[in-house]
């Protein structure tokens, strides 16, 4: 697979949905149960999409489309996300 | 927001420093990033992360980034930008991979080639600030003249020590020979696991995730070593 980033790299598409940073947030893998920061996944660029995934056992957790001025998430593999404090 | 190219400055043959002015930046801590936006004339955009070598309230920003030769955005901007280029942003951006001087304890930096951007806001910041903290900078490097920021790094401020790693090339009578940083490099030259220390790793992805892994099993606790890839292999 091509080179990857991480999670600290969803900071600015994901600031079009969010009003907090949810790279901070911890999230939940729907498959293996693993919490970690968002930050901490791993994310791989495609042109107009983000496939972020499970660091622990690589399941997609999230996918971030851009459709032209538009964000949209599919959150299908997450648990959940919940911001620290 | 709309950056202006305030001055340029080469840091390496394939690297150079950005200094913009952002008005109505509302400042930044160390670490954070800014996502640039690159529009053709014919409306095809590119937008990549770069990390802020500065921090602090003011609005006179700090970019270093260095050129991959097949690469769609950094040749433009290490090549072809010239101050009083505008340049279109978003930030400041991420809020988990930083470092604030009102956070105690030891500090650890390791950084891979131009990983050592954000590193250099942290360091920047601690110096500016009446932190204690002690930190240890861990920075590698292809050769002598690939580094960033050698002027501060080879003098650094008390309470900062520099560790030089070379992968390719060494300074004439070098003891370490060349090559990738190891797990004896991080025993040898980190603050040990059992101070607990804040790590930071940084760098492109493959050395970020060599690192991290090695010093997992030297002991360090997972929690305590926060690492952001910059990409490539
Ligand atoms: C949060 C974050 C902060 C960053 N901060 C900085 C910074 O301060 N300074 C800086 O110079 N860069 C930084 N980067 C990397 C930067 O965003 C770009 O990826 C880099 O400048 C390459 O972009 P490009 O358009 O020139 O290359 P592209 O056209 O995107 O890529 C060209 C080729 O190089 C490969 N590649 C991509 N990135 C790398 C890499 N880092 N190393 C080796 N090969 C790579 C690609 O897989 C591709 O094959 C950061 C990345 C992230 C995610
Ligand atoms: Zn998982």
């Amino acid at each position: 697979m091509a080179g990857h980033v991480d999670g600290n790299a969803l900071a600015g598409p994901l600031s079009e949905l969010f009003a907090f940073d949810p790279t901070t947030a911890s999230a939940r893998c729907a498959s293996c149960g693993d919490t970690a920061v968002l930050a901490r996944a791993m994310v791989y660029e495609k042109p107009h999409s983000f496939i972020v995934r499970c660091s622990a056992c690589d399941a997609v957790l999230m996918v971030v489309l851009q459709k032209g001025d538009a964000t949209e998430i599919d959150l299908g593999g997450l648990a959940w996300l919940r911001t620290l404090g | 927001m709309t950056a202006t190219v305030a001055s340029v400055h080469p840091e390496t043959a394939s690297a150079r420093s950005l200094t913009i002015d952002v008005p109505g930046w509302r400042g930044n801590i160390a670490g954070q990033h800014v996502d640039v936006r690159l529009t053709a004339e014919d409306g095809y955009q590119a937008v990549r992360s770069y990390s802020l070598a500065s921090s602090g309230p003011g609005a006179t920003l700090q970019l270093a980034v260095d050129r991959l030769p097949d690469g769609e955005v950094s040749p433009y901007l290490v090549d072809d930008v010239l101050p009083g280029d505008q340049l279109e942003i978003r930030g400041p951006l991420g809020g988990w991979f930083v470092w604030e001087p009102s956070l105690a304890g030891s500090v650890q930096l390791i950084a891979g080639g131009s990983g050592i951007v954000p590193l250099m806001a942290m360091i920047r910041s601690r110096a500016a600030s009446a932190s204690t903290s002690p930190f240890r900078l861990l920075y590698s490097v292809r050769n002598p003249d690939d580094v960033f920021f050698r002027a501060e790094l080879e003098t650094p401020t008390p309470g900062l020590e520099v560790t030089w790693a070379y992968t390719r090339a060494t300074p004439t009578g070098w003891p370490r020979p060349t090559g990738r940083v190891t797990g004896d490099d991080l025993s040898a030259h980190c603050f040990p696991a059992s101070e607990n220390p804040a790590v930071f790793v940084c760098g492109p992805t493959g050395f970020v995730e060599a690192v991290a892994n090695a010093l997992v099993l030297l002991g360090h606790d997972p929690a305590r070593v926060k690492t952001e890839r910059f990409g490539g292999a």
